[in-house]
């Protein structure tokens, strides 16, 4: 942007030149805000050494073996971050599908019925605020089994947005459209797969993406209570040890679990951007 | 409402579909007429009466122009050719059968170009062919799109999507797609209105080729008497609304093909371009416009 700009100055000073470089103007911001909150809790934290662990801490109690062996796996229950972060992303996976399959199914049909849309509105309205974990215990004697009961609990969170996403994508779909398709006479199928379909995309990516958040918040929060394995069985049974360094492994799960839920929501985000591009 | 919902049926080929027979047959004058026709809207403030005694007979390969203030209810008059209304009273026929949906045999190039955006210039127009004609090889398909992208100059953008493009270029779009269905009518509300004065001088230059080639019955909205002047065979021009019917038709005795610098130098334009104005701006001022 300021290249041009930017030219003969640096020639005056070159050694400034690398400042103004357009990746470190990005960066610059973050690296020093961060390393401020960073700096202000290593000084709360320096007068207490058996207390709450400053950031140098939670590195150095950590390192060995959770940082540096992710995957490291001892058997049962004792495993690394990396491996329990996967056992998460696998029933997020299974939940996560259903509930995008079930959900643009159930999205489509409201969407194009408005017998149905009447119909079960109130319902979609009310269960959708629901917070994940109260869905648990009902999970649980439904399906008796603490792994299913998780699945189910991802499911049943993350369907609605799709369901309401879905459906009004398919209300909205702009007139024009529909006047060429009466114009047209198209057939049911060229209908949905020419028309329906890529209008409706981007609503649709819209509410996959908000779930998928859910998702991964639903998960943690169902491992925390009833799972053995996953970062949120981690946290707790770090917890529950309450060692030396419980605090520290619990602050590094939570750092893991946000960034993981940051590539999630950035993953489905670049991929309705490449399946849905020019559907508005 | 989606299409699919009410029209669940298999395509009709477009023209195949009515009986020739009657056309060839019967005198020529019934190809499009309009008897005694009324739309009457309901609105929250009551039953609102758009147009009434509406009666008009279009020729085959005729080339129409509407004309009138807005509001007046010519996009209402087209839409019941189209299809998208049925007349309160009256009946709107084509080759002696009512309308009464839309259809490809009465292809529609619409105000706001109306194409799909995730779809390529030629996706756009490929698409119109294989539902409007399937009976046509996928090798003939390919020759129709091509055929009608190369009249309206856009073959080098055929791969581009609506959003690339130049809203001259997306129209040229529409009625390439429009006429490559190969319809018996064609409707056009106001489609060049948007368009700067040369690209829209184009367009016409490129309407017409196509038409003279095909010569589909053509009706067409405008709002400038010079292109009515230079496309129509007649003009019809429509007083004002509420209750507004044709006020007159004008007949344009112009050679073809045209050319803006021949009609302009003869004098009948002169006075039918007066004619028209007065109409407008005199016997049926509008507070408006
Ligand atoms: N669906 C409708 N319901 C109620 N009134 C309508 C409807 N469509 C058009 N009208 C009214 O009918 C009149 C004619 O409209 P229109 O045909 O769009 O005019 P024009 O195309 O000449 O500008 C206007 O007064 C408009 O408000
Ligand atoms: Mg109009």
């Amino acid at each position: 942007m300021t290249t041009a700009l930017a030219t003969p100055r640096s020639q005056r000073r070159p050694r400034a030149a690398w400042l103004r470089s357009p990746l470190v103007n990005q960066l610059k911001a973050p690296v020093v805000c961060i390393g401020l909150t960073l700096l202000l809790w290593q000084l709360l934290c320096l007068g207490n050494t058996e207390g709450f662990p400053g950031p140098i801490q939670v590195i150095s109690q950590t390192w060995d073996p959770y940082i540096s062996k992710p995957f490291y796996d001892d058997g049962g229950t004792s495993k690394g971050i990396g491996l329990q972060i996967l056992i998460s992303l696998q029933r997020v996976a299974i939940g996560y599908t259903l509930a995008a399959v079930v959900g643009i199914a159930a999205g489509m049909a409201i969407g194009l019925n408005a017998f149905l849309r009447r119909g079960f509105d109130p319902l979609i309205q009310v269960l959708r605020t629901v917070p994940p974990l109260a869905w648990l215990p009902i999970s649980l004697l439904l399906l008796q089994q603490a792994d299913s009961a998780a699945i189910f609990v991802i499911f049943i969170t993350a369907v609605w947005p799709i369901v309401i996403n879905t459906a009004v994508g398919i209300r909205e779909i702009p007139q024009d459209y529909t006047n060429v398709a009466r114009v047209l006479r198209l057939g049911k199928r060229s209908y949905v797969r020419d028309i329906l379909l890529p209008a409706t995309a981007p609503y649709m990516f819209t509410g996959l993406r908000i779930s998928v958040g859910l998702a991964w918040l639903a998960i943690v929060a169902a491992e925390m209570l009833k799972a053995d394995g996953g970062i949120g069985f981690f946290i707790w049974d770090a917890y529950n040890a309450g060692g030396d360094s419980s605090t520290s492994q619990i602050i590094l799960a939570i750092l893991v679990v946000g960034l993981v839920g940051l590539a999630l929501d950035r993953l489905v985000g670049l991929v309705g951007d490449r399946v849905a591009a020019g559907g508005r | 409402m989606p299409a699919m919902l009410d029209n669940g049926t298999t395509n009709v080929s477009p023209a195949g579909a009515v009986p020739a027979a009657t056309a060839t047959g019967a005198a020529p004058e019934a190809f499009l007429s309009f008897d005694g026709v009324g739309q009457v809207f309901q609105t929250r403030r009551g039953p609102f009466e758009a147009l009434r005694d509406i009666n008009l007979q279009v020729q085959q390969g005729e080339f129409l122009c509407v004309i009138g203030h807005s509001g007046c209810g010519k996009s209402t008059l087209l839409n019941m050719v189209s299809g998208f209304l049925t007349p309160s009273s009256g009946r709107v026929s084509l080759r002696g059968a009512p309308i009464e949906r839309p259809g490809p045999d009465r292809m529609v190039v619409f105000q706001n170009y109306s194409l799909l955006p995730w779809k390529t210039v030629q996706q756009n127009v490929e698409l119109a062919v294989k539902a409007a004609r399937p009976e046509l090889s996928p090798g003939a398909r390919a020759q129709v799109v091509e055929h009608h992208l190369e009249m309206v100059h856009l073959l080098d953008a055929r791969h581009q999507k609506p959003a690339q493009i130049s809203g001259g270029m997306r129209q040229r779009v529409a009625i390439a797609r429009a006429l490559a269905v190969n319809p018996a009518v064609l409707v056009l509300d106001e489609p060049f209105g948007a368009l700067d004065a040369i690209t829209k001088e184009e367009l016409q230059e490129e309407l017409l080729a196509i038409w003279q080639e095909q010569r589909p019955t053509v009706l067409m909205i405008t709002h400038d008497i010079d292109e009515a002047l230079f496309l129509a065979d007649r003009i019809v021009m429509m007083t004002n609304g509420p209750s507004a019917t044709i006020g007159e038709i004008l007949e344009v005795p112009f050679d073809r093909p045209r050319s803006y610098e021949t009609i302009q130098q003869d004098p009948r334009y002169g006075q039918l371009r007066n004619h028209a104005l007065d109409f407008l701006f005199r016997r049926y001022a509008h507070d408006d416009d």
